[in-house]
């Protein structure tokens, strides 16, 4: 039939697509072997860190772990009313050995952020639980403390009872699951997470911004000008680059201080009075400023490498075509330039999403970020299941803002270089 | 409707870059309107640099030029009407051909309506109607070509300059733009200032030419004359081919010169000297010399065949004629059974008139 293709077999009688395979096969292997390198390198300190953080997010293991006879008890009661006996005597069995393998602490904790108040009781009944009687355990807990008559405190445990839990999600977004199990949002005057997400993209939507400002105009200068001057000033551009990001943080820090080099310049030229020095440094404005001049290079060179390709000449044939030189620059030139843009941008938006040292360094209360509580609760609180958490959600927020960008400006469109 | 003749003027203009070096020397040059005028010379000889001055995009650092009498180098390029066709085309990438031609005419917010009708007709001129929606990119090099002569003469300035625009081109293609460049001139009338370093494009498609060197023009005439009557060895030399005599005047008179050779002496036509004793340099185009002529010459000279170069319709014989190693001949391919051998003696002859006395080298 004609529909069917013939094969073509080559001059040995081997069908022509298998020699091809045979033929290919020793490059493909050749490429894969190169890029092994890196594709281990990428699995172990990339994919598999932030499987790992996953399953921390969500894992709830170590309470179900530690009380597994009170869960196996809790499986019949329906948690309206106080549990019956065979809870009290479960829980009292798992939480012995507790306090005997001197584990209990953990457990504290754990409960403690489930429902307030409830470490001092459950320490109370560590301390009293030696001199119970065998028994009728439910009269003797209760008798410790009145608490335990509370059938909140019992729901408390029972919300722990699944292996896996969203709850430090919720938690990242100034919510939790109440007594009931709906999700509510926590009292206002504790939604602070809320506040630092917006501030962390308040912060990195006007980096950005004064990054693009600043960048463009150095960019241009450096793709039009001759090389030795262009050189030069690529250098400058580079040199903090090659200082540490330390050292630049707390040089901003020495020029922004209440009585340091700017404010001091600021009160000799007149503009403020000595004793009413503005406060440069300690919230957003350090942030800002900081920032801005540490990210600047990454918006630079992408600007700068779209910009070299773009040939003098076109500014100059729009001009001769009669353009002014505004509407020649932002007819032409400005639109082949919007792949550096992009680029630029992106980057810039994405790091100083997820900025951390100088933030932490010159942020004070008003100007600290997002990643900045992260490092708070993975040192202070080490409550790093939730860091993950949010670690998590600072990825995924990435992930859309680099979607968003895909669809809006294509990625086919970034140039780096 | 009679022409203006200085539509374009060069008065006196000095260019230059560094403050050391003068790239245009006094320059003077009068463009008649609808003239079709190259700029001919070797890289680095200033015609760019005249060109760019021309459009704007550099100042004379002396001396004014006039476009239709109006000194123009206050105003600036966007206001100067030119149209340009650059070397490497310069169209826009990101615009799709119609807008490319489109541009000129939005940026002097002509009516929508218009600007379709002259897109239109400048794009069936260059032989490219129903490319309109292509990008720059998806076209080939002579269509980009095209779509950039269209561009540069779709708002209808009174001049238009071009430089190098064939330079990327190849051969044939070369050759067939050349052609349709001089069709597009000649059907609008427009005046063309072109920019080129082949002489060969400069001799066919030109009404003058302005030879370039060193910052100079060295001649402005028509091709023919430029090349039947280089007016000094570096014209002659650069504009075809040329065998060339070093020697002194030892006669002078009559318009005709006796020039006085390592070995031997010619009679010439002196054209820039003037009394016995100077050094000249005798020049003749290898198609005014001929072998064993039947007409009386009043050169004759016997040469020695070193070399023979089979081109198809001409030969070319290298000969050594009175110490001259490098003497060309071009034979045309005929019936006639010349003597062509190497090593064998011939004889040459040429008339004193198309022996050229010019300046020493």
């Amino acid at each position: 039939m004609s529909s069917e293709t013939q094969k073509i077999l080559t001059t040995d009688g081997i069908p022509l697509e298998e020699s091809l395979k045979q033929a290919e096969k020793k490059n493909k292997i050749k490429a894969f072997l190169l890029v092994t390198p890196l594709l281990l390198f990428l699995i172990i300190t990339y994919i598999i860190p932030i499987a790992d953080m996953f399953s921390r997010s969500i894992d709830d293991k170590m309470v179900t772990n530690m009380l597994p006879k009170t869960y196996k008890a809790m499986e019949q009661w329906d948690g309206k009313e106080l549990p019956p006996e065979e809870v009290f005597e479960a829980f009292y069995l798992d939480y012995k050995i507790l306090v005997e393998n001197k584990t209990a602490g953990r457990l504290q904790t754990q409960l403690n952020y489930e429902k307030n108040g409830f470490k001092s009781v459950l320490k109370k009944l560590a301390r009293k639980q030696k001199k119970f009687e065998e028994g009728n355990y439910k009269e003797q807990i209760i008798k410790v403390h009145k608490r335990w008559r509370n059938v909140d405190y019992w729901r408390a445990i029972k919300r722990r009872a699944p292996a896996y839990t969203y709850s430090k999600y919720l938690k990242g977004v100034d919510m939790y699951s109440n007594e009931e199990g709906k999700i509510v949002q926590v009292s206002e005057n504790r939604r602070i997470h809320r506040i630092l997400w917006s501030r962390t993209l308040e912060v990195a939507f006007f980096v950005t911004l004064f990054c693009f400002l600043m960048a463009y105009p150095i960019a241009h200068l450096l793709a039009t000008l001759p090389m030795k001057y262009s050189n030069l000033l690529m250098i400058c551009v580079l040199l903090p680059f090659w200082t540490s990001l330390l050292v630049r943080t707390a040089s901003w820090m020495i020029l922004l201080q209440q009585q340091g080099l700017v404010n001091d310049f600021f009160v000799w030229i007149g503009l403020v009075t000595d004793d009413n020095r503005p406060e440069m440094m300690y919230n957003k404005t350090g942030t800002y400023v900081a920032m801005t001049q540490i990210l600047l290079p990454f918006m630079v060179l992408p600007l700068y490498s779209v910009m070299k390709t773009i040939s003098p000449s076109l500014m100059r044939a729009g001009k001769s075509l009669g353009a002014t030189p505004g509407v020649a620059f932002f007819k032409i030139y400005f639109p082949l330039t919007i792949p550096g843009i992009g680029a630029g941008c992106l980057l810039v938006f994405i790091l100083a999403i997820g900025y951390y040292i100088t933030p932490a360094l010159v942020g004070g209360a008003s100007g600290t970020l997002i990643s900045n509580q992260i490092a708070y609760h993975m040192k202070s609180t080490l409550d790093w299941s939730f860091a993950s958490a949010m670690g998590l959600m600072l990825l995924t927020g990435v992930l859309v803002i680099y979607w968003i960008y895909n669809k809006l400006v294509g990625v086919d469109n970034i140039k780096l270089g | 409707m009679s022409k203006k003749e200085d539509f374009v003027k060069f008065d006196k203009v000095d260019k230059s870059y560094d403050g050391k070096v003068l790239v245009v020397k006094d320059l003077n040059l009068d463009i008649e309107e609808g003239e079709f005028v190259t700029m001919l010379g070797p890289s680095g000889s200033g015609k760019t640099t005249c060109l760019m001055m021309l459009a704007g995009f550099e100042t004379p650092t002396n001396g004014e030029i006039y476009l239709d009498k109006n000194p123009i180098s206050n105003i600036p390029p966007h206001k100067r009407g030119i149209g340009m066709v650059f070397q490497n085309y310069a169209l826009f990438p990101h615009m799709t051909v119609f807008e490319n031609l489109a541009f000129p005419l939005r940026v002097r917010k002509i009516s929508k309506e218009d600007i379709d009708k002259k897109v239109e007709k400048a794009l069936s001129m260059v032989s490219l109607s129903g490319f309109g929606n292509r990008m720059p990119g998806q076209l080939s090099g002579g269509q980009q070509q095209r779509v950039a002569v269209a561009r540069a003469l779709v708002f209808d300035p009174s001049v238009v300059l071009m430089d190098e625009p064939l330079g990327a081109l190849d051969k044939n293609l070369r050759e067939s733009m050349q052609y349709e460049i001089k069709h597009i001139h000649e059907s609008i009338g427009v005046t063309v200032v072109y920019v080129t370093h082949d002489q060969g494009e400069a001799l066919t498609m030109s009404n003058r030419i302005a030879v370039f060197n060193d910052g100079k023009v060295q001649q402005l005439s028509s091709p023919d004359k430029l090349y039947e009557e280089p007016v000094n060895s570096f014209v002659a030399e650069f504009i075809g081919e040329n065998n060339t005599f070093a020697g002194e005047i030892s006669d002078i008179s009559n318009g005709s010169c006796k020039v006085k050779l390592d070995k031997g002496e010619i009679i010439a036509n002196p054209i820039s000297v003037k009394s016995v004793g100077e050094k000249t340099t005798v020049s003749i185009r290898p198609e005014r010399a001929l072998i064993n002529p039947k007409d009386k010459m009043d050169n004759n000279q016997k040469g020695k065949i070193e070399e023979v170069i089979y081109h198809g319709d001409h030969t070319r014989v290298r000969l050594n004629l009175l110490g001259n190693s490098e003497f060309i001949l071009k034979v045309p391919n005929s019936s006639q059974n010349l003597d062509i051998k190497l090593g064998n003696e011939i004889n040459i002859g040429w008339n004193s008139h198309d022996a050229r006395a010019l300046d020493p080298k």
